[in-house]
């Protein structure tokens, strides 16, 4: 394996795995703060139970994001120190900013899972709350440093050197809100999603009912309401994209050749060598709708940027449809859902719509995933966009493949922990929370 | 601005050193107890650092922010030609981190147990090693930018006696942090005794990996002996730990507990003082005496302040936080399997 191509999918690899962990825990908290809130309120011990289990799960997620965190912010140096040598002092402040968020995080945690019957309730339930504003802000700051790499800002680039630096306006670059807001959406459909579904599933195999029901409402209320405010989102990024880089939303579309009322391409076969997409269904000038508003408007294909700042256009493609797809699949679930709950009480007791949920478990997820290997291979071949290519990034150290190896070994298994673990979690409701003190 | 940030690293790797330092020890402690005293030990760790040894590795995080942030040639440098132990580290930190977690949080007990503790032991000795070892090949000159094989850039730029010793000095002086903390988290004279041993003999073989460092600085031509004895601060700073080291002794064999954690606490600062005072703003020391300087090879102002403004901002909220963590949890100590 090539070193060049090691380096990036050791990144990919870390981040794929770090993104799941990041966003359960920040979204998971607010799940037990709800939870928590009720146990509080009503003294009806299922929410004590419920808040408990979630903790365990977010004590897991916690510790493997926190360990795959530190990880990465040992592999941007370990794997790009060129970039980082430029860009660390840049685009470093979000970082910095998210050490203490992170910092804060880990105590309240502490606070948290340790402080049951220890401090005043309302104390113990705001620590609570802490773990997941400061989870938040380490998401959305983490994003912000990941947007200046698509939307750098805040130096001036003259003769190879770095001058000028604003490291606030860096933070503040034109792509950190969309991403941001469009990631902390993801975040919560996709938690929501899963944790729902695995919920869903056991009040389906008919074990602890009361315990999973009241579980699943307050999931399946999050990721709904999520699912279906993340198109808007996704529409604010999708314009975003077709101004500042114009050559990602070409590939995410497939949009060979620039025109007017350009069509909005559906699925298909992206075919790079003869320029044309086979087998695609295209709903004409909605692309041009898409990316600015206007049936008519002009669209840059990628005919206008040059052959070697071309994004690779299958990858990005494809990710971009299974996002989209996943996208819409869930919101039309949360659809129903909503329909549901306010006209038709009925369905709530029927299977079907629990069936759905189980379905709909992982579609979060891989869109998330999905999601991050559009913004990612769709910037290629910048590290930074327009600024420092990938492959000038990258450590002279060889044999990273064998690095690959070896982190790919060691997340698999850990995937493999996590899960195992987890349906223990589950197994045990029965035995560790179904009670009634 | 930018000595505020050098203060803020300086605070940052001490408090990981004390801390973190201690956290790594207390597997080491259990890697070096006999089969039948493992549970106790176990138990006395989980209640002393339960709730706290997440946060105790945040300041690993802060310090390599603030190096890549404020320092970015330092941290690119040692990047590449400290990438083998930067990466055995790593592992060191996952495996560490994930099974200290799991065999508390697994639903079921069963065999899975003894998988997480061996994990858990064998990596908390492992990551102090290597962490001690990329810290001594910093300063040790073996670094060459020029280098042109794989073995002179990628290897030998760590694999030497020098870095090896200071490696396993630092796990010494990790089990000999947690050997005093721990004395005083037990409730009955035979564990205190245990660990009043533990710490004995953690304390011997600091000595020993101590003067094997010196040995080993002598071979490779290091002058360690004029880094650490050559000026005031260094030599005040070693009469002063080997006096309260005594100290913390004799307190020990009297059964007063209350001065034993700062003493060892102190001891440990002072060994950091003077092994960073004489060569520093210098933290990496190159082959052909070249050198990376933290005043001259940092970023931009602009950079420096935002990044000062950042760590002042940050400290108001952590520190108050962290305090308050600890504090209520010496209070009132956390009981086995209490949250469940």
């Amino acid at each position: 394996m090539d070193d060049f191509i090691a380096a990036r999918s050791q990144m990919a690899l870390s981040l794929g795995f770090h993104i799941i962990f990041s966003c359960i825990g920040m979204v998971m908290p607010f799940f037990m703060a709800v939870a928590h809130y009720y146990w509080l309120r009503t003294d009806n011990i299922v929410y004590k139970n419920v808040t408990k289990a979630w903790s365990k799960g977010v004590a897991i997620f916690f510790a493997t994001g926190a360990v795959s965190g530190t990880v990465l912010s040992f592999e941007l140096g370990l794997l790009w120190p060129e970039f980082m040598k430029h860009a660390g002092p840049i685009f470093g402040m979000p970082f910095s900013l998210e050490g203490t968020a992170f910092f804060i995080e880990a105590i309240a945690l502490g606070f948290f899972l340790y402080g049951w019957d220890r401090f005043n309730k309302w104390f113990h339930w705001f620590t609570g709350v802490i773990v997941g504003v400061s989870g938040l802000a380490s998401g959305i700051l983490v994003v912000a440093a990941n947007a200046w790499m698509n939307s750098p800002a805040g130096f001036d680039f003259v003769n190879g050197q770095y001058l000028n630096i604003d490291p606030i306006e860096a933070m503040f670059n034109d792509a950190w809100f969309s991403q941001a807001l469009h990631m902390t959406i993801a975040a919560f459909v996709a938690t929501g999603f899963a944790v729902a579904g695995v919920h869903a599933l056991m009040i389906l195999k008919g074990e602890n009912v009361l315990f999973h029901t009241k579980s699943f409402k307050i999931a399946a209320i999050f990721g709904c309401v999520a699912a279906i405010l993340q198109p808007l989102s996704g529409d604010i990024s999708a314009k975003d994209v077709a101004i500042r880089q114009p050559a990602k939303l070409a590939a995410m579309e497939a949009h060979f050749h620039t025109e007017k009322s350009a069509a909005l391409i559906v699925g298909g076969i992206p075919d790079e060598e003869n320029k044309k997409v086979d087998y695609a269904i295209k709903l004409p000038g909605f692309l041009s709708f898409l990316a600015h508003g206007d049936f008519e408007s002009e669209v840059t294909g990628l005919d206008k940027i040059p052959e070697e700042n071309q994004p690779p256009v299958a990858i990005t493609h494809y990710a971009f449809q299974t996002m989209v797809g996943m996208g819409m699949a869930m919101m039309l679930v949360a659809v129903l859902y909503f329909l549901a709950l306010w006209k038709k009480k009925s369905w709530l007791s029927s299977p079907w719509l629990l069936k759905l949920f189980v379905a709909a478990t992982p579609l979060g997820f891989i869109a998330v995933e999905a999601g991050w290997t559009v913004t990612e291979v769709g910037r290629q071949p910048w590290i930074i966009h327009n600024v420092m290519r990938t492959a000038d990034a990258v450590t002279p150290m060889p044999g990273i493949a064998y690095s690959f190896y070896l982190f790919s070994a060691v997340y698999v298994s850990l995937a493999f922990v996590v899960i195992f673990m987890l349906y223990r979690q589950i197994k045990m409701v029965g035995t560790l929370y179904d009670k009634q003190n | 601005m930018l000595y505020i940030v050098i203060t803020f690293l300086w605070t940052s790797i001490l408090l990981y050193l004390l801390l973190g330092g201690a956290d790594y020890g207390a597997g080491i402690i259990e890697l070096f107890t006999s089969r039948k005293n493992k549970a106790v030990t176990r138990r006395t760790l989980y209640g002393a650092i339960g709730p706290i040894w997440e946060a105790n590795h945040m300041w690993l995080i802060i310090a390599i922010v603030i190096l890549f942030v404020g320092f970015p040639v330092i941290y690119s440098t040692m990047s590449v030609h400290l990438h083998i132990p930067l990466t055995i580290m790593l592992l060191g930190i996952i495996a560490r981190g994930t099974a200290f977690t799991f065999r508390h949080y697994d639903a079921v007990v069963d065999d899975m147990q003894y998988l997480y503790n061996t994990i858990f032991a064998v990596s908390s000795f492992i990551t102090p090693l290597f962490l001690g070892i990329i810290a001594g090949s910093a300063v040790s000159g073996h670094i060459d930018p020029q280098a042109d094989t794989f073995l002179s850039a990628y290897i030998f730029s760590w694999l030497h006696w020098f870095a090896v010793s200071v490696g396993m000095f630092t796990v010494a002086i990790c089990g000999f942090l947690a050997s005093v903390y721990l004395i005083g988290e037990t409730d009955n004279d035979q564990d205190r005794l245990r660990f009043a041993h533990k710490a004995q003999f953690f304390n011997i073989a600091a000595v020993i990996c101590g003067m094997l460092v010196f040995v080993a600085a002598y071979i490779e031509h290091i002058p360690l002996i004029d880094w650490v004895f050559g000026n005031w601060v260094g030599r005040i700073a070693i009469v002063s730990a080997t006096l309260s080291l005594v100290w913390m002794w004799s307190l020990l064999y009297q059964g007063r507990l209350t001065l034993l954690r700062p003493l060892a606490g102190f001891q440990v600062t002072m060994i950091l003082l003077t092994t960073t005072y004489k060569h520093f703003p210098n933290i990496v020391i190159l082959k052909g005496g070249g050198y990376l300087s933290l005043l001259e090879h940092s970023g931009q102002e602009k950079t420096m302040e935002a990044l000062a403004l950042a760590l002042l901002i940050g400290s108001v909220f952590i520190l108050p936080a962290l305090f308050y963590l600890i504090y209520s949890f010496q209070k009132k100590p956390l009981e086995y399997g209490a949250e469940h």
